[in-house]
This record gives C-alpha cells, structure tokens and sequence, in this order.
C-alpha cells in the first residue's frame, strides 16, 4: 500500500521525535552517541484501516488454525492406517501420517503467524531503554555478606573444633562409597568371558541362510558364506550374545593364493574361516570383494585381505581377524578344529 | 495497591476476578514484585536473538512428544514374535523394544507422526544449539557476566548429544545397535577398566538383556532432568543479566533498548513456538526419518552399508573412522590407541569451546561487564579461532561420512580418508588465517568508510578532467555504531626490575599471557579504529572531495 491511500488527516505533520532522544549533533565528537533514532509510525499506527485489515489478518489466521485442528480429528478419526497417497514431489506417504501431519502444521502454524503478526503491525513498536545495573554487589552488600558468614562459621565452631570438622569431613567422604559398591550389580566381572566364543573342538559350521551344516563343495570360489556353531539357534537364550562372538565368514580361495603359512595350515581344500566381527570397534563385516579377496567393514571401512591371515591393509582396525582352524568330519561336514586362538572383536586392555 | 481507584471497587466486593486471583496468588507467592520487574521487561530486538528460542521450544516439544511415545514404548530386550501390521517383519523374533515401536508407527493412530517430530525436533534442538552457540561465540556475548550461561548452554548442547545418541538407540533396529556396537568397541579401549566399563553398562556381554532399559532411563529421566534444570537456570540469568544488544545509537553499557516483554514479547516469542512447531510437525508429515521398519531388528551379525549415526555423533564417527589403527601390546596388555585416542580426543573438541571465555578473559584481563556485542571482524583473532574449530568440526563430519563422500561423488575411499587424515591438522591453521585476514579487511573498510564517508556510486567529472567518485559523509550514526567498539592494548610484561633495581622473576604464565595478548591486539592484529582527530583533519581539512 502506498502512501497516497492514506487519508490526508491521517498524515503526520511532522514525523514527531522519539521519547526522550537526543539527536542535537555533538561539534566535539562526531562518534558521540546521537541517541535514540525518533520513532517512526507504521501505517497502521497512522491508518486505522491499515490496522483494521491487520486485524482481519491476524483473526483469519487464528481461523485458519480453527478449521485445520478440525480437519486433523476428522483426519484421525476417518482414514485407515494402512492407506498409501502419492504426493508429488515426495512420492508414497502414509495418508494418516500426511493429513494428521499436515493440519496440526497449519493449526499451529496459523496461531504463531498470527501472534507474530498482531505484535508487528498492531502492538506499539516503540523501542523503549531500560537501565542496567551492575551484577556485583555494593561493596556494602559484600562487606555485610562477609561479616555474616564469619560470625555464623565461627559459631559453627566448625574451625576451632578441629576433631568434629575432621570426623565429619571423612563420614562425608565415606558415606559415597556405599552407592558406589551397589552399581557393583550393574554387571559381573569380565573375567575371561571375551577370550572365548562357542566354537569348540568337532563343532559343526552351519550355514547361517539355509541352518543346514556346511560341507566343502558347499562353498565355491568367490563366493562368500557366513556360518554359526551347531546348535547355536535364533530361539537360544543367549543367541545376541553367542553370535556377537562366534559370527564366522568363510571363503573358497585357491591354496596356492594363501599367502600366510599358518593360514594354509588351518584351512581345508583352500576353505578358510574368518571371524566375521570387526577388529576395530565390533561391526559385522560383510563386503567381499573376490579378486583381490579384500573384505572390507562397512562400518568404518577397516580392509583385511583374506589371502594373507586378513591382515588390516586400510582403515582403523588395529589386528588380523582371528581365523579359525577348520577340518571335516567323519560324515563329510566342515568343522571346528577348536576355539579362536584369540580373542574376537575389538582390543581390550586384557588381550595382550 | 492502596490508591483510591482500586479500593472502591473492594470495597463493594466487585474486584475484577482476575485482580482477586492475582491479589491471591501476590499473598501467597509474592508475584508482584516478581511482575514489577519481569512483567515489561525489554528485550532487544536481532534475529540472531531467536536461535536460542528455537532450541528451547523444539526441546518442549521434545518432552511433549517424548511423554507421548512413553505410553506405548515397552524399554525391553525380551525376545517377541512380531504380529503387527507391517507385513514384511510378521514372524520375525525381534526385542519387545523393537516391536513397540513397530508398534507406535504402523498400528497407533498418530503414533508415527508422534515419533518423527520427536526425533525431527531432537535434529533441531541439537542444529539450533549449535548455530545458536555460534552467535554467542562470534558475537563475544560469553563475556563477563555471562560465562556461568555460557557452561550451562554448553552443557545443555552436550547432554543434548547423549540424550539423542541414548534416544536413537531405544528401538533396537539394526542401524541404532550398530551405534551401540562401536559405543561398547570404544569403551573397550579404555585402558585397565575398559572390560569392567563394557560388563557394567551392559549388565555382561554385549549386548545382553539390559541396555534398552538402561538406556532408556537414562534417556527418559536422568539426561532430559538435568537438561530442565540446567535451561531453567539458562533463562533465569538471561532474565537476570538482561539480554545483550548491538552498538547503535542510544544503545550502552549501562541499558537496554528493545521493546517490553508483555505485549510484544509475549505474542512475539509466544507466536513462534508455535511457528516452530507447525515447521516442525509439517516436516515430519512429509520427510521420513529413522524408518527402523526398513532395517530391521538388531542382530551383532548384521549390518547394513552406509551406516551413519544422527548428525551432532558424526564428529566422533569421524575420529574413530581417520585415526591409524595403532595397538601397542606390552607386558601382556593392549594399548589400543586407535580407538582411545579418538575417545579422549571426543571430550576435548567440546572442552575446547566450553574454556574459551575463561582464555580470553584472562588475556584481556578485562574485569568489567560487557553487554554490547562485538561484531565478529573487530575480534579477528577470536573469530578466527572459532571458525578454526568449526573447520576441524566439520572436517570430521566429512571424515564420519567418508564412505558416503566417495560412493556420492565418485572418489577413493582411501582418498577421502587420507584428505581428512591432514586437513584435520592443516584446515583449522589455514581457516585461522583466512578469517583473521578477512576479519582485518572488513575492519579497514569499516576505518575508511569512517574517514572518508559512504562510496556513492556517483561520478564526477572536476574542471580540470578527473573523474572521481563522490562519497558521502556517514550520519552521526553511522559514525558512532562503527567507532564504538573497545579496542584493547596488548598486554606487556611489567618492569623486570623493581623500584629497588632487584632483578623480578617473570612467570612462565605472565609471558605466555603477553604473547597471547600481542597475537590477540598487537600491531597487524587489529586495526586501529579511526579518532576524532583523524576524522577531524581529513572532513575539515582541504575540502577533499
């Protein structure tokens, strides 16, 4: 709107000068503080249809607001959980999610821009200066503080008697001991509980997708086999705990590729078994790539190579992956020469 | 209360019931002198000043929704055979934890608007601490008196980042587990009482039975307890100290300027809670986040690429994920120093910004209160700083997200990682330096804008043919806002020998200070402000221009 709507008896004759604000320039100082700019009128200060249609502004908004918490109980009461609406450009949502969302957003939405426009254009924007004081105390204040607190600590006593002061100084140290030995039940001791994992002598090596044990001609070349201990199952009390230790990836490389004696030595017909969590901080690794024979975590991209006692060759990790020795049995299955050597997982102080 | 216009109507028992209720509540919890001060109270008007606001309304909605998703989450590890509605997951064992909240987003009604503006407000709450520590940082309002709120903010954004980290972690998806997974790996590390930390939290091995109600108490109540503690008091010395404001004309030390807190601040502040919350209820009607239906239950064998924790944990991704894998083994232990460097370096990227008032107060020496901002340039070194340890913060942003950065753009992951590996060094140095200097050109053409006036695009052709560009004197103003800033003289070390001729002994600590204060305000570290008599000699010299 321009200034030609406003009617002429509406017109200031002379823009007035703020509150109190010293505007004379200062001859000695041209930097000096000229003070409060005088305030300058909106139009709907000067125009009072200016401000009526603020006003209808700010109660259509309110209004707006109105219908949209109407449209959200409808919205709740009235569409199917399980509907699916496309919105461009976001793609499939859920209907119920989009509407309850959507209204509450303008309900609320319409309240604040309501607010905010009633203070901009209608309450007074005259800008007002209020006076600091210091935080600090008067040196009255304090002095009076101080002279109180050494007459109630000197009849406290709490400095001249020495043995109340130094008893009560250790039942106060003592007392927090007490919590702090029953977070003692928090957990038990480590003991040896990382150093071993259900892997033992003659265990079978079970496919993890099929839960069928795995034989040799199981496992081609370039392909790679995550596998569990026999008798290891999702139903298992301990399953989280159990898996998050005995994971195992198995790979088919040519035995002549091995470039690790000792990895050669515990592998069967070129199959190797690798623990398949992480050295660095414990993610499950999980991408092979089957030329070079490098996985790699996708976690913090720790890489080992298969081929040669999966050495770390990029990224974080600090150690080989544990291998375990593998053979066959009596009835053609792949399995465990016994436990890791070490222990699986991220390093701990305990390892050595 | 004892004029005569307010004793009539007592008198005839006819008080406005709203001036009973308030004469009421005055007798019993003193309100009025509360009010007197509080009631129009001025705050200062910039928009900087609302960042703040958007923290703490996205962390009352937080609690609202919080509160909400409380009534149907079950904190439990028991293994369940899910039943529920989203097809794909029927049959599928999964923790009680994971189901309820399969629960709250396929079969309550709202439930799953309910959990993305939680989570969605938590995103917020954590970036609008951030940029709003930003503001306080560059703008110098720490400052004494304000070093106290300083901490609380600072701790509010920290537990802010423990609160989410324990939030996220509740479902017990498969992306949050893997989170909790390398929580346990880093803990680990510690050297002597890393397993003993690892078997305490998690009540044995990882993962066990306990965290998800461990954390969730944690979550639920000791964090968000602390955190309404610690903003009560944040807005209690706000109040208290009275807010902060920008030079300008008839604006000082010694007051406030703005407009008073009943009406325009109450619509206004008032108004945009709820614009922060439509905003933020309208994005979690359209953007889906943390789909926890999409990865699936929480199994140690599993992962998915692309892992990637909420983005204020991304900086410690990015640590854990550059740092060498260095392990020293000696007399039958392990040092695992790829891990635990990362985890001491953790803390002390926060510490760095929690300490720094208490560093620049002792340089300046300054001992009295400061209300009236700095603007960033006429503070090089100090904005240099900041915008160094934003270097190294999103430097390691970038390196939390390495695989990401080399899937979306086509690079070596190896690459990515060895860049972050030296910018995290070299960034913040040539960040430093960077800043400081563009800090000093802006001050310079603050001086020569000062002296010589506005440049006004105009050309003028002078008799004798040169063309010059007119410029235009600054109003008084202008000139004052520009000149009104503190400019500090570097600090020195005092006379070495004393009035007697004996030799002092300076203090390593005293030299140090020198040094800091001559990098801070000596010579080429801050440019001299124009002075009256500067300006004076050239408007009134030989009419230049």
């Amino acid at each position: 709107m321009s200034s030609q709507d406003i009617p002429e008896e509406n017109l200031p004759a002379e823009q007035e000068h703020a509150h109190g604000a010293v505007s004379v320039a200062d001859e000695e100082n041209p930097f000096a503080d000229p003070g409060l700019p005088p305030h300058e009128h909106r139009i709907q200060d000067i125009d009072e249809r200016a401000a009526k249609r603020s006003e209808r502004v700010v109660a259509l908004l309110f209004t707006v607001s109105m219908l949209a918490t109407v449209a959200f109980i409808a919205s709740y009461l009235a569409i199917p959980h399980d509907k699916s609406i496309f919105v461009f450009p976001i793609g499939h949502l859920s209907a119920l999610n989009f509407a309850l969302g959507v209204t509450l957003a303008v309900a609320l939405f319409c309240i604040g821009a309501g607010a905010v426009h009633w203070a901009r254009t209608l309450m007074s924007d005259v800008e007002v200066a209020d006076d600091r004081h210091a935080i600090e105390a008067s040196p009255e204040v304090r002095a009076k503080v101080m002279a109180d607190f050494r007459q109630g600590a000197a009849e406290s006593g709490l400095g001249r008697r020495k043995l109340i002061r130094n008893t009560m100084f250790g039942a106060m140290a003592m007392v927090p001991l007490s919590g702090v030995f029953l977070l003692g039940g928090l957990g038990p001791a480590p003991k040896d509980k990382l150093r071993h994992t259900m892997w033992a002598k003659g265990k079978r090596l079970v496919n993890m997708n099929t839960n069928q044990p795995l034989r040799p001609e199981d496992v081609a070349v370039g392909s790679l086999t995550f596998a569990k201990p026999d008798g290891l199952e999702e139903t298992s009390e301990d399953f989280q705990n159990e898996i998050a230790k005995a994971a195992l990836m198995i790979v088919r490389l040519q035995p002549d590729n091995i470039k690790d004696k000792r990895e050669l030595d515990w592998s069967h017909q070129g199959i190797v078994a690798f623990s398949k969590i992480c050295t660095h901080v414990g993610c499950p690794i999980s991408l092979y790539e089957q030329q070079t024979h490098h996985v790699l975590c996708p976690c913090h991209q720790s890489t080992f190579d298969l081929s040669d006692g999966a050495r770390v060759i990029f990224g974080p990790a600090g150690h080989a992956l544990p291998q375990l020795r593998i053979g066959v049995d009596s009835d053609g299955y792949l399995e465990a020469l016994g436990d890791f050597e070490e222990p699986v997982g991220p390093a701990f102080w305990e390892r050595g | 209360m004892s004029t005569a216009a307010n004793e009539s109507p007592r008198a005839r028992g006819k008080a406005p019931a709203g001036e009973r209720v308030a004469d009421w509540a005055d007798g019993r919890l003193g309100i009025y002198s509360l009010a007197k001060s509080n009631m129009r109270k001025i705050f200062p008007d910039h928009w900087s000043f609302m960042l703040g606001e958007v923290c703490m309304y996205s962390f009352i909605i937080i609690i609202l929704t919080g509160v909400y998703l409380t009534l149907f989450f079950h904190p439990s590890m028991n293994e369940v055979v899910y039943h529920g509605s989203y097809v794909p997951l029927q049959g599928q064992l999964m923790s009680e934890a994971f189901n309820s909240t399969l629960h709250i987003s396929f079969d309550v009604r709202g439930g799953l608007l309910m959990r993305q503006i939680h989570h969605w407000a938590a995103l917020i709450f954590l970036a609008g601490m951030f940029v709003h520590m930003m503001r306080v940082f560059f703008t110098g309002a720490f400052r004494k008196p304000r070093e106290i709120n300083w901490l609380f903010g600072f701790l509010l954004f920290v537990l802010g980042m423990f609160t989410g980290f324990t939030g996220y972690s509740l479902p017990d998806d498969l992306l949050s587990g893997t989170g909790v997974r390398f929580m346990e790996g880093a803990i680990l590390s510690v050297p002597i009482v890393g397993t003993y930390l690892s078997m305490f939290l998690f009540g044995g091995e990882f993962p066990g039975h306990d965290f998800v109600a461990r954390f969730y108490s944690i979550h639920i109540l000791l964090l968000p307890g602390i955190m309404l503690g610690l903003m009560v008091g944040h807005l209690i010395l706000v109040f208290y100290h009275k807010h902060t404001q920008f030079a300008g004309p008839g604006k000082t030390e010694k007051n406030v300027v703005g407009m008073p807190l009943l009406p325009v601040y109450m619509a206004k502040a008032g108004g945009f809670f709820f614009l922060v919350f439509g905003v933020i209820a309208f994005i979690a009607a359209v953007a889906q986040i943390n789909p926890i239906w999409a990865m699936g239950p929480y199994r140690p064998d599993q992962v998915s690429t692309g892992a990637q924790p909420d983005w204020y944990m991304g900086f410690s991704e990015g640590l854990i994920r550059f740092m060498p894998g260095w392990e020293i083994n000696i007399w039958g232990h392990t040092l695992v120093l790829g891990v635990f460097i990362p985890l001491v370096i953790f803390p002390l990227v926060l510490v760095a910004i929690a300490v720094y008032p208490f560093i620049e107060s002792w340089v300046t020496g300054d001992k009295s209160e400061h209300h009236i901002l700095d603007r960033p340039r006429n503070a090089p070194t100090r904005t240099g700083l900041g915008v160094a340890w934003m270097t190294l913060y999103l430097t390691l942003l970038v390196g939390g997200g390495n695989d990401l950065w080399a899937t979306h753009f086509h690079l070596s992951i190896n690459a990515v990682t060895y860049f972050v590996r030296i910018f995290f060094f070299v960034g913040p140095v040539i960040a430093f330096l960077v800043t400081k200097r563009i800090c000093l050109g802006l001050q310079r053409r603050d001086r020569e804008k000062v002296l010589h006036g506005r440049e006004t695009g105009i050309i003028k052709r002078l008799p004798h043919g040169e063309f010059i560009e007119v410029h235009e004197p600054l109003s008084q103003e202008q000139l004052h806002t520009l000149t009104a800033h503190h400019q500090y003289e570097p600090a020195e070390i005092g006379p070495v020998v004393d009035e007697n001729g004996v030799r002092r002994k300076v203090g390593t600590s005293e030299k140090l200070r020198a040094k800091l204060s001559s990098a801070y305000y000596g010579e080429d570290n801050q440019i001299p402000k124009p002075t009256v008599d500067e300006y004076k000699e050239i408007t009134s010299g030989h009419g230049h221009h």
